[in-house]
């Protein structure tokens, strides 16, 4: 792979005796938006939390732009350039907005915490500069408006888009969504489509999602990797993916393809 | 006027307020009363450092009456003149240097905060490393070791004879003092993006480890200062009430401490500071519960410990209908007064 910004090579992740993912390789390229794709269990979450640091592979290696990030604590691997979203939201709920972003503008800092009582320069310049940033991260992606709002109180479409602007806080390289457009109505979902491309270029990351609505996975996407009971059955661009037998009987179910097929 | 010179001003005036009052106070009410004001101060300091540790950063910890045993032991050890020294040891003479080492009221309560620091650094290391979810029970086994330990290391503390005739230092000026210094760092660092950081570990860990927060270490930090501050309480409130023994620091003690922090409001600091107020009265003012009763020619006797269960009682009722407690996670502000007053003052 030429230019690959992340290379999973041959992960493989037991639980007891369970393997919820088996030998699978990824190299996502660079600049890219790719998508993860798998029925229910597939293993798709559990390679997300491999590559944050949230889970230590049992076997095989985690690089990142050029660096063995396997095993790494999760807040190194946000300090190394990578940011996610979750699957259930998880937001700072007792915070507002802006406060969920300046949390994530925290990993840049460099001012240590006894020059908050201080009150040292530094200090105070830094704290100015993260809220101008967190501030104009909010103008950029259009929740300007709810900066003052709790964030637990937002509705679902504005929580999922502001746990995309906290982890874009975090100055990632690249980004992953966990099912971001999931609970969506088609509008929305069609909006989130926009949205992610338009970060992709305005911030310069690359951008790997987990998603079970089609329509996105092939709307956005320009690579994408299928997985089933945590083996990789296939990957390829989205018209490959799409008539890919594999993928087919992975969603459908054999039973019914054959009986499509007659 | 911009806002924030307002605010400046009225800081200022609210500070000058507070030395007015002292002053007053000092001159005019009586003993009974300047001990309550004295221990509404020693309480809010210690309900503000437990809440920086529970309310702020989300760590369920039981610790506090160790902490403050060792500020209380460390100040007094440090204020009492070495003629007394020699006549209170009487189980075995206090060990050299501590036996002539006699600082100014400062540095000895500094140093009680500074040694119940060290203190929580050295248990938080190892509980918090294993994720913390046991970090109630081990602070709970950590402040009864304490006691223990207290109790019989005779050379330094004279054991269960406890130390007696404590200077009385401890004033309104040295307790509300020192509250203010409590004060205006937990608010400076709780309402920095520091303070967030705080909050976001309490929220969800995960989701913070996963912004890159180093969870553990931050978990550390507010253990430790929240432990300094109870140090500082410890040592205070020993000067206050003069003679302090093992018994003292008891569970019933980190106990009051959280029934402030929690009726006031968890992650809330003027809550703390009211829920001081409130409670400390009312706990003065249930003592006439245990008190014997005249109705008529009959006596009830007054029951010992009534007093508790009346306070456990209303611990319940709050956790069953007002869990977030007095203030919930909000916070007083002179730009919310003026808000309010700006808006609602249009009618008059
Ligand atoms: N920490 C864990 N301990 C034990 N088993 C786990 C753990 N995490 C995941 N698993 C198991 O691994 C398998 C894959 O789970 P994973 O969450 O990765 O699936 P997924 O592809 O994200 O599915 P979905 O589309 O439902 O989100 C499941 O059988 C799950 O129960
Ligand atoms: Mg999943």
């Amino acid at each position: 792979m030429s230019d690959a910004i992340l290379n999973i090579e041959n992960v493989t992740m037991r639980f007891g005796g369970l393997t919820a993912v088996r030998e699978v390789s990824m190299a996502v390229p660079r600049g890219s938006i790719s998508g993860l794709i798998g029925p229910n269990g597939a293993g798709k979450t559990t390679v997300f939390n491999i590559i944050t640091g949230f889970y230590t592979p049992t076997e095989g290696a985690v690089k990142f732009d050029g660096q063995d990030i396997t095993g790494l604590a999760p807040h190194m691997v946000c300090r190394a350039g990578i940011s996610r979203t979750f699957q259930n939201i998880r937001l700072f709920t007792n915070e507002t907005v802006l406060e969920n972003v300046m949390i994530g503008c925290h990993v840049r800092r460099k001012a240590g915490w006894w020059e908050a009582p201080l009150g040292l320069p530094r200090f105070k310049r830094e704290e100015r500069e993260i809220r101008e940033k967190s501030v104009n991260l909010l103008e950029t992606l259009g929740l300007a408006r709810l900066a003052d709002e709790r964030s637990g109180g937002l509705p679902y479409g504005a929580q999922r888009k502001l746990e995309i602007a906290r982890a874009l806080a975090t100055d990632p390289k690249f980004l992953l969504l966990d099912e971001p457009a999931a609970g969506m109505n088609p509008p929305e979902t069609r909006e989130l489509m926009a949205f992610i491309r338009d970060i992709r270029e305005k911030f310069k990351i690359t951008i790997l999602l987990i998603e079970h609505d089609m329509k996105v996975v092939m709307g956005v996407c320009e690579h994408i990797w299928a997985l089933d009971h945590g083996v990789k059955i296939a990957e390829g661009d989205p018209e490959a993916i799409q008539s890919d037998q594999k993928v087919i009987v992975a969603y459908l179910g054999e039973e019914y393809v054959k009986y499509a097929e007659n | 006027m911009n806002s924030r010179t307002r605010n400046t001003v009225l800081n200022c005036l609210a500070l000058a307020l507070l030395g007015a009052f002292i002053w007053w106070a000092e001159g005019n009410l009586d003993g009974y009363k300047i001990q309550v004001l004295n221990l509404i101060a020693v309480n809010a300091i210690l309900a503000l450092s437990l809440n920086l540790i529970y309310g702020f950063t989300g760590m369920f910890s039981l610790g506090h009456a160790g902490f403050m045993a060792i500020g209380a032991y460390t100040c007094a050890i440090l204020i009492l003149t070495p003629a007394q020294k020699e006549i209170m040891w009487i189980l075995e003479p206090l060990i050299w240097p501590l036996s002539v080492i006699q600082t100014p009221f400062f540095v000895a309560v500094a140093a009680g905060g500074l040694l119940a620091a060290l203190l929580g650094l050295l248990i938080a290391i190892p509980v918090l490393r294993l994720g913390g979810d046991y970090l109630g029970i081990a602070t709970l086994g950590f402040a009864e070791i304490i006691r223990v330990v207290l109790t019989n290391l005779d050379f330094i503390t004279n054991g269960a004879l406890g130390i007696k005739g404590i200077p009385a230092y401890a004033n309104l000026w040295w307790n509300y003092g020192w509250l203010l210094l409590t004060l205006f760092f937990i608010i400076r660092l709780v309402g920095s993006n520091f303070g967030n950081v705080l909050k976001a570990i309490r929220d969800d860990e995960i989701a913070a480890k996963n912004m890159g927060i180093n969870t553990f270490f931050f978990k550390v930090v507010a253990f430790t200062v929240g432990a300094f501050f109870a140090g500082v309480g410890g040592a205070l409130m020993g000067s206050l009430v003069s003679t302090i023994d093992p018994k003292m620091f008891a569970f019933t003690l980190t106990f009051n401490i959280l029934m402030i922090t929690v009726a006031g409001g968890l992650g809330s600091i003027t809550g703390s500071l009211i829920g001081s107020v409130v409670i400390t009265v009312l706990l003065e003012w249930l003592r006439i519960v245990e008190n014997p009763l005249v109705i008529g020619s009959f006596e009830i006797p007054g029951i010992p410990g009534m007093r508790m269960v009346i306070f456990s009682l209303a611990l319940i009722l709050i956790i069953l209908f007002r869990s977030e407690g007095i203030m919930g996670m909000r916070e007083f502000s002179w730009n919310r007064l003026f808000g309010r007053f700006s808006r609602g003052g249009d009618g008059a």
